[in-house]
């Protein structure tokens, strides 16, 4: 029987890309006194639930969901965690 | 020249490309749903402007999935002429059937407003009838307009001249390399551009200089079925 598995999603312009967003929130926290703040990234944050086999076709699932639809690969990255949902 | 102008829901700028098409050309020119699987009996696929699907996603990434661009890409190969209109170029980058992506705007405002673009060339079937380095003036409305592409990439396509529009000097609206409004693959019958010229039709809008791209088209169109029936 398939195992069930959450993917929790982190994508982000490539460090490449100027980020318009991070630029607008680094400025507002400068503004409001984080002079530490260096640089911010604004990205997006996905939670898929899927059912696989094992971790390595989920693993492999995911990925493939990411490159094809979740990302755009010409601007964007991405990292995941993936945890075994135990029933 | 039979014209498609392809509808996704949160399609917006659908009616105003067929009449642009049918006012300028007096060719016909037909609303397809997004879920049509066949458009070989098309010469001219228009990917028109809009919010598909909400942009939820990214801009244009989910539109690029539906049935009828598996069609357009089989109509790109066998030399059909593809326009994709502001959301229609988003969703014909996200397609990977031209170059680039477009990120938000570099202001993060929605940009509404008639700017003058330059046309880098008059060579092409969409822009016959411009004259190279021509000043003209068509509308945008966009949040999402910042083209990007990598410098490799871009160097290639200058080379091959695959620009077609650039923002006049010092009007770049939203940040996009090289001041980029609309590309051509590198056959040349796929264009994608941010600004609308089917909003462009009439002095009384403000400016007619969209007119003369859909009547680019037609003539280009003309000039190979005439001479192949000749």
């Amino acid at each position: 029987m398939d195992a069930q598995y959450k993917a929790a999603i982190h994508v982000t312009l490539k460090a490449s890309v100027l980020d318009p967003q991070g630029a607008a929130v680094t400025k507002a926290l400068h503004a409001l006194g984080y002079q530490d703040v260096q640089d911010v990234r604004v990205g997006k944050f996905i939670e898929v639930a899927l059912a696989a086999a094992d971790e390595t076709s989920a693993r492999d699932a995911v990925a493939r969901m990411c490159e094809q639809l979740l990302t755009n690969p010409v601007i964007e990255s991405y990292t995941y965690e993936l945890t075994e949902l135990t029933v | 020249m039979n014209t498609a102008v392809l509808q996704f829901p949160g399609s917006n700028c659908d009616e105003d490309a067929v009449k642009a098409i049918t006012q300028t050309t007096g060719k016909p020119a037909e609303l397809v749903w997004h879920t049509a699987e066949d458009l070989s009996a098309f010469d001219l696929i228009i990917v028109p402007g809009g919010f598909s699907y909400g942009d939820y996603l990214r801009s244009g990434a989910i539109a690029r999935f539906s049935p009828a661009m598996s069609a357009v890409r089989e109509a790109a190969e066998r030399g059909a002429y593809v326009l994709g209109i502001c959301n229609g170029f988003q969703i014909l980058t996200e397609a990977g059937l031209l170059p680039g992506a477009l990120r938000r705007n570099e202001s993060l405002q929605y940009r509404c407003a008639i700017v003058p673009l330059t046309v880098v060339r008059a060579d092409t079937p969409f822009t016959s009838g411009y004259t190279t380095g021509e000043e003209i003036y068509i509308p945008i409305a966009h949040g999402d307009g910042n083209y990007y592409v990598d410098d490799a990439t871009l160097a290639l396509m200058e080379q091959r001249g695959q620009i077609l529009f650039r923002y006049a000097k010092e009007h770049n609206p939203n940040g996009s390399v090289d001041d980029i409004a609309g590309v051509m693959n590198e056959r040349g019958n796929v264009l994608g551009m941010m600004p609308h010229p089917e909003r462009a039709m009439h002095e009384w809008l403000g400016s007619a200089d969209g007119a003369r791209l859909f009547a680019s088209i037609l003539t280009t169109w003309r000039n190979a079925h005439e001479h192949a029936n000749a």
